[in-house]
This record gives C-alpha cells, structure tokens and sequence, in this order.
C-alpha cells in the first residue's frame, strides 16, 4: 500500500528543533511519509506543504506558549486552499501558563483541530490515533 | 593553425571571438550588427569580414559553434501549482536555460488564461505541478486545459511523476511534448538541470528554425544555446572547474546589457552566522536571476522608475544634468553611444543602479524575529555575505575605464542592513568579453575553458 503522508512543522516564531526531528523519525519509522518543514514555520507553509504534496495530515506542533494565537483561523484557511478533509493534529505546550487541560483542548477542537495533545504525551499515542483516523489496519 | 570560431547572435550585436587551440589563446575578437530582420547570415559575414582584416596568417576552422539571443531570445511561460513552490522552481528553471520567463501561472488554470497563453509569443511551455506522488489533480487539468485550447507551443512537462502517463494520453499527437524529471520531487528541493537540458535540446532544435537563422544554421556547426545559458555555464566552469582543472571557488556574474541585467551566482549560499534559520524554497547552486527593468537603453525609463532621482544623485559626479530628460534620451535612441565626460558618467551611474539593485533582488535577505527565546533570524534566499568574487560583463562594464566602482556599488551597505549581498568581495573583470564564448567552449573541451577563463578573466 501507499505510504500515508503527513506535514510536520513547529509553527510561529517558534525554533524548538528537538521534537520535531524525534517526531519525524518516529512517524518514518512507523510507516508515514513525512514531509518536516522544520521550525519558524507559518500556517502559509504548512498548507502549501500539503497541497503540492497531497498529504493526508497536517500535524503541527508548539512549545513557546503561542500555539494558541498562531493556530487561530488554520482550519478555515485549509477549508480556503482546497484541502477540505484533511487532518488537523496539534500538540505541545500550546498555551500560556497552567490552564485547565479539558478547557484548553476544548478551544482547540473547536478551532476546527481533530486531535489535540497536551505536554508529556508519547508519540505512540499520536502514531496510533492517526491510523485509526487514516483507516491504517496493520 | 587549428582554432575555434565563437558566435553570439546578440539582440544588438553579432560577435565573433576566434581562438588558436594549440596555443589556448584568443586570436581576436570581432563585432557587428545583428541582422535579424532579413538574414542573421549578412550580420555574420560582415564581422566575419572585418576578423580576416585583422588576422595575419591562415587559420583553419575546427569547429564553428554558437549561442543566441537575437529576436527577444528564448521565451518561456511557466506553470506550476503553488505558488512560492512548484511554480517558483519552474520559474527558477527556465531561468536557469537563459530564457526570458513572460508569465508564471499557478494553480488550476481557467479559459482566459489559455486564451493569453495562446495569445503569447512564447517559444516553449514549461508545465509542473505536484511533487512526485503529490497532487496530480491541478497538472493533468492543466495539460487537458492546453489540449482543449489546441495550443501549438511546445510543452516541457516537469512536474508529478505520476501524473506523466496521463498527461501522455491527453496530449497524444496533439500536442507537442517532452517530458522530463520533476523540477520539485520532494517539498522545497528543486531539480533544475533535467529541465534545463531539455529546454537547451529544443532551443537547438526547433526555437532557431523560427528565428530566421535556418540560413546561417549552414554555414556553421550548430546554435548551442541561448547566450545567458552560455554565461551561466562559463560561470558554472570558473567557479567549479572541470575535471583534470581547479575552479577559483564561489562567484557572481553581473551582466549589465541593454535591455536587462542579468545575475548569476555560483554558490550554496547557506547562512554565514550561526543562529540563523533558513526559511523557503532551496536555491540552485547555480542561480540566475534577471531584472527586466534594469537594462542601459530600452529598459531606462524603468531604471528611472525603480531608482528615482535620490539613487541616482547618490552615484553621479555632475548634478547639473536634467536626470529625466537623459533617461528618456537613452530610452527613445536605444543606439546612443555616449562621448563626452558628463554623458558616461551618466551611463556609468545607471550602470552603478542596475548593479546595487539586481544584486539586491539577486540576493536573499534576513529578517530578524522576537521570539520568547530572543532574537531570532530567519533567512530567506542565499547569503553571499563571505563570497570572494564578483565578475563583471556587459558592454557598460567591458568598456568603462573603472569597472571597479561600478561593480562597487552591488556590495553590502548599512542602507540595506538586511540584505546578505556580498560584503568584501574581490572584483573580476570579463576584459575581452569573452564569457559566452568561453560557455560554448565548454561544450567541446572543459578543461581547456577553465585554463582559458583563469588566463583571460582579470582581477581589477
């Protein structure tokens, strides 16, 4: 079968590196395309990234706190270029200061993200939830 | 003796440069005007004429080999999917073949895009889209979109790999095609050269016949390629060297002509500082840029517009002189030859704009962002901050008695703080304008090109 493709990016003004190479090695290993665009990333490129690639997922990760305001209006933008199914993961330290979790990933899905995730979560638990949402049966 | 004749049908001029083979020297060089109204053959006789005159003894022809760009040059459309990505490499491409580029398009094409598209004098289409394995949805629209209009241009299909044999049904005899690798396989890695060779072999064989050169086709060997690929390669060669020959390391070319200035780089470009995060598309290692605005004769009046009269204040010795009227003066009579002192200092400080500004646009830029973590850079383009080199050709540059301080005017200064031109290069000098004809050589011998191009170009 076709390898499953996903973009990988840490968006904002935001340069945490580290994550996001364990991120791409870990989807690799596990089966995925990975298209990384790497730190300092912008929503534009993300979706740019997607459309020439005709990825499946777009995945994006935060650390700085900021995830919140660069998040905001990346859902209706994908609606915009055309990618009108694809899916939203986001992860990280994705808002300012300590904050109700539930609250937090309420917000997040209502920004039109699928799965949210909080500090701390293994990267088994993403790989595993986006196979079941890209129907991957191994 | 045995030499090599060298041709450059030039918008302007025909030139010939005639080189000795045994000995690796340039016999001599000659010029005259371009013919291309009636036959390019007549131009090409009389400088053949006058190279004779001035050649004591017998020579022998190997080899008679030539590159063009009379008739507006090679004209290429080009189309892709995004924007900033598949339609910027495309772009970058048919830069890279020494084509004019007249329009990029990008996206799902729509009926009057076509309909300008067939209305275009361009020579060759190049159409991408997709990275390999991407979206074939937008390229296979576009090849159907090209099919249904009964365009006669011939298409370069770079783009999906995938989308290939589909796009081969679509055009079936139709359309005439050539396909070839993808100018973007993977996301923000460019593949330029496969689409650059295909562009040159269809330049050689189909765009020259149009041209009104099938009759001096004759009486020489064969038009290679149009005369910025030419460049480009001499570049390519004297940066980089050849097999058996040492190349002299990174350079730029500025190439000040009549119409555009054309800049080519020879360089990674990667960021000179640490802390610095590159952002955007991957740049060739061999990257040519043109400005179309930027020319000393028909393009002066957008050389006014794009400098203003401050810019030009800033590089003239004499302020006595109506700015406008003298660019409109060179705008309106394309065949001026300045002669007084006044008059080519005047030349020389548009010469001095066109450099500052097609090296700023030729070069990338760094833009400081404040993040939580601090100040963070981020580049966009290639830093050629540390490059050793800058070559410079071009009528107004060859015949100036200081190139130096023209190509001066593309280093780095405090007035563009965040742009990455070079900061303290060394200045190269195309002295018997021989560039194009050193990028001809290559094609024959590489090795003797490199020693000819290090014996020729000259440090000032």
């Amino acid at each position: 079968m076709e390898k499953k493709k996903v973009v990988l990016g840490v968006i904002g003004s935001d340069c945490h590196a580290v994550g996001n190479k364990i991120l791409d090695y870990s989807l690799t290993d596990a089966g995925f395309e990975v298209i990384n665009i790497g730190v300092l990333s912008p929503q534009e490129d993300f979706i740019n990234a997607a459309i020439e690639t005709n990825a499946d997922a777009i995945l994006v990760s935060s650390l700085y706190g900021h995830g919140e305001i660069d998040c905001r209006g990346m859902r209706e933008k994908c609606e915009e270029a055309g990618l009108k199914d694809i899916l939203l993961y986001v992860g990280g330290n994705i808002v300012v200061g300590k904050q109700d979790w539930n609250e937090v990933k309420q917000r997040f899905l209502d920004m039109g993200f699928d799965r949210v995730y909080p500090p701390g979560t293994p990267v088994e638990e993403g790989i595993r939830d986006l196979k079941e949402d890209l129907n991957i049966t191994e | 003796m045995d030499a090599y004749l060298f041709i450059d049908f030039g918008s302007t001029f025909t030139k010939l440069t005639l080189v000795d083979i045994e000995k690796e020297e340039v016999i001599a060089t000659e010029k005259s005007y371009t013919t291309v109204e009636t036959d390019v053959t007549i131009g090409y006789e009389n400088a053949l004429k006058k190279l004779n005159q001035k050649v004591s003894g017998d020579y022998n022809i190997v080899k008679k080999l030539a590159c063009s760009s009379a008739a507006g040059g090679l004209k290429i459309i080009a189309i892709g999917l995004v924007p900033e990505l598949t339609a910027e490499a495309a772009k970058r491409a048919a830069l890279g073949a020494g084509a004019k580029v007249i329009k990029t398009y990008s996206f799902k094409l729509n009926s009057s895009e076509l309909e300008e598209i067939k209305n275009s004098n361009a020579d060759i289409i190049l159409l991408a889209g997709g990275t390999d394995g991407g979206n074939c949805d937008t390229i296979i629209h576009n090849a159907k979109m090209i099919e249904k209009f009964s365009i006669s241009i011939p298409v370069v299909v770079a783009g999906n790999k995938s989308s290939n044999d589909e796009i081969k049904e679509i055009f079936g005899e139709k359309v005439e095609y050539y396909i070839t690798e993808n100018v973007m396989p993977n996301l923000n890695h460019i593949n330029v050269d496969p689409a650059r060779e295909t562009i040159r072999n269809i330049f050689m064989k189909k765009i020259v016949h149009a041209k009104g050169m099938e009759n001096v086709e004759k009486s020489i060997s064969g038009i290679l390629m149009p005369t910025p690929a030419a460049v480009l390669k001499a570049a390519e060669a004297l940066s980089m060297g050849s097999r058996d020959e040492e190349g002299i390391g990174d350079l730029a070319v500025i190439d000040i002509g009549g119409a555009t200035t054309d800049v080519h780089s020879i360089a990674e470009g990667a960021p000179s500082k640490p802390g610095v995060v590159l952002r955007g598309l991957e740049e060739p290692f061999a990257k040519r840029t043109v400005e179309g605005d930027l020319g000393m004769r028909y393009s002066a009046m957008s050389v006014f517009e794009a400098a203003g009269i401050k810019k030009m204040k800033k590089y003239l010795k004499y302020d006595d002189l109506d700015i406008e009227a003298e660019f409109k003066n060179r705008y309106t009579n394309t065949s001026y030859v300045a002669d007084d002192e006044k008059e080519i200092d005047f030349d020389e400080a548009m010469a001095k704009v066109c450099a500052d500004i097609s090296m700023k646009r030729h070069a990338g830029v760094v833009e400081a962002i404040y993040s939580p973590m601090g100040m963070m850079y981020a580049q966009e383009g290639k830093d050629l901050m540390e490059l050793p080199y800058i070559l410079g050709t071009g009528g107004v540059i060859v015949n100036s008695k200081n190139p130096k301080e023209i190509l001066q005017a593309a280093v780095f200064t405090m007035e563009d703080p965040t742009s990455l031109k070079p900061r303290r290069p060394k200045f190269l000098l195309d002295k018997n304008y021989i560039l194009s004809a050193m990028g001809l050589l290559t094609t024959i011998d590489p090795n003797m090109a490199v020693r000819m191009l290090k014996k020729y170009i000259v440090e000032i």
